[in-house]
């Protein structure tokens, strides 16, 4: 099965994010009001050969903690979809 | 015979030379050791140098610390070898897990070109054995993602096992407590973001970086017995 897979990343919590903070002073400026807490992160998106839905997990899984993010400063979500035929 | 060290060179490493020529000056030994090989060539000491190894694409060092070469130099660190790691070889021995902590985007967003003056917290570790604690050394800074970051826990470690190794006097970038550079529990480990081999002729403006190449050959002797 062919599955889509979504892998969204950002700083931990208590991690300082020098763009955010710079995306957040600067809002105001531009007219935006009531916007707190950026955290600029990454999206990956790729497509994942696998027998079922919990192997595609369990790999997109093991890519995203041992490559895709730093655990020491990063955090993921990751998102598996079932692609749509062709 | 001289102390032989390896510089590690990866694909957008661009400090290699640099190293080895003050490597030279100080009458050191000193060959380049290519990522794609696993032979360290039997050197005493190996130092991963600065530059954008791979691009720096994903993150810095992300993609070098799967080079074949990273094997062979964690193995030689756990054996107790001296391994150094300059400005982004700093970041890839974070990213291989030979050092705690990582390094992110300077908290001003600039990238930093400047001299700093660093203070030696500790001369135990391969990169301050000949220095004096307490010294101030003006060596330069060349870096967009130096700061250096880690959890609480890991910094009251790093603080109570003395392995903060070079502090900043003037914080440039919002590294951590003003950190410079650490060392591993082992301490044979070291890596700091300034260039040491940028400051090692008067023509360069500083020569403060000459102790701390001067004690990585020491610590090459003593490796190599």
């Amino acid at each position: 099965m062919l599955f889509s897979v979504l892998v969204e990343t950002r700083l931990r919590p208590g991690i300082a994010d020098p763009q955010g903070h710079t995306i957040e002073r600067s809002l105001p400026h531009l007219g935006f009001e009531g916007i707190s807490e950026v955290r600029v992160g990454k999206a990956f998106r790729f497509s994942l050969e696998a027998a079922d839905e919990a192997t595609a997990q369990a790999h997109a899984d093991e890519v995203t903690r041992r490559f895709l993010i730093n655990p020491v400063i990063e955090d993921a979500d990751v998102t598996i979809t079932v692609a749509e035929p062709a | 015979m001289a102390t032989r060290v390896g510089v590690v060179l990866f694909p957008g490493s661009n400090c290699e030379h640099d190293v080895v020529e003050a490597v030279r000056g100080l009458g050191g030994e000193a060959e380049i050791l290519w990522h794609a090989d696993k032979d360290l060539h039997g050197v005493d000491a190996v130092v991963v140098p600065g530059g954008f190894a791979h691009g720096d694409y994903l993150r810095p060092g992300a993609i070098a610390r799967f080079s074949p070469i990273m094997e062979s130099v964690t193995a030689f660190a756990g054996d107790g070898g001296p391994v150094v790691g300059i400005c982004n070889g700093f970041q890839v021995l974070t990213e291989a897990g030979l050092l705690p902590g990582a390094l992110q985007k300077n908290a001003g967003l600039k990238f930093l070109c400047a001299m700093a003056t660093l203070r030696v917290e500790t001369t135990d570790s391969p990169l301050t054995s000949e220095a004096a604690v307490g010294d101030e050394l003006r060596i330069p800074i060349n870096h967009f993602e130096g700061n250096y970051t880690c959890d609480a826990e890991t910094l009251a470690m790093l603080r109570a096992e003395d392995r903060v190794v070079v502090r900043y006097v003037d914080n440039p970038n919002g590294s951590v407590d003003g950190i410079a550079g650490v060392c591993n529990e082992g301490r044979n480990v070291v890596g700091l973001m300034p260039h040491p081999e940028r400051a090692s002729h008067a023509l360069l403006g500083s020569t403060d970086g000459q102790v701390m190449l001067r004690s990585i050959l020491a610590a090459g002797r003593v490796a190599a017995g």
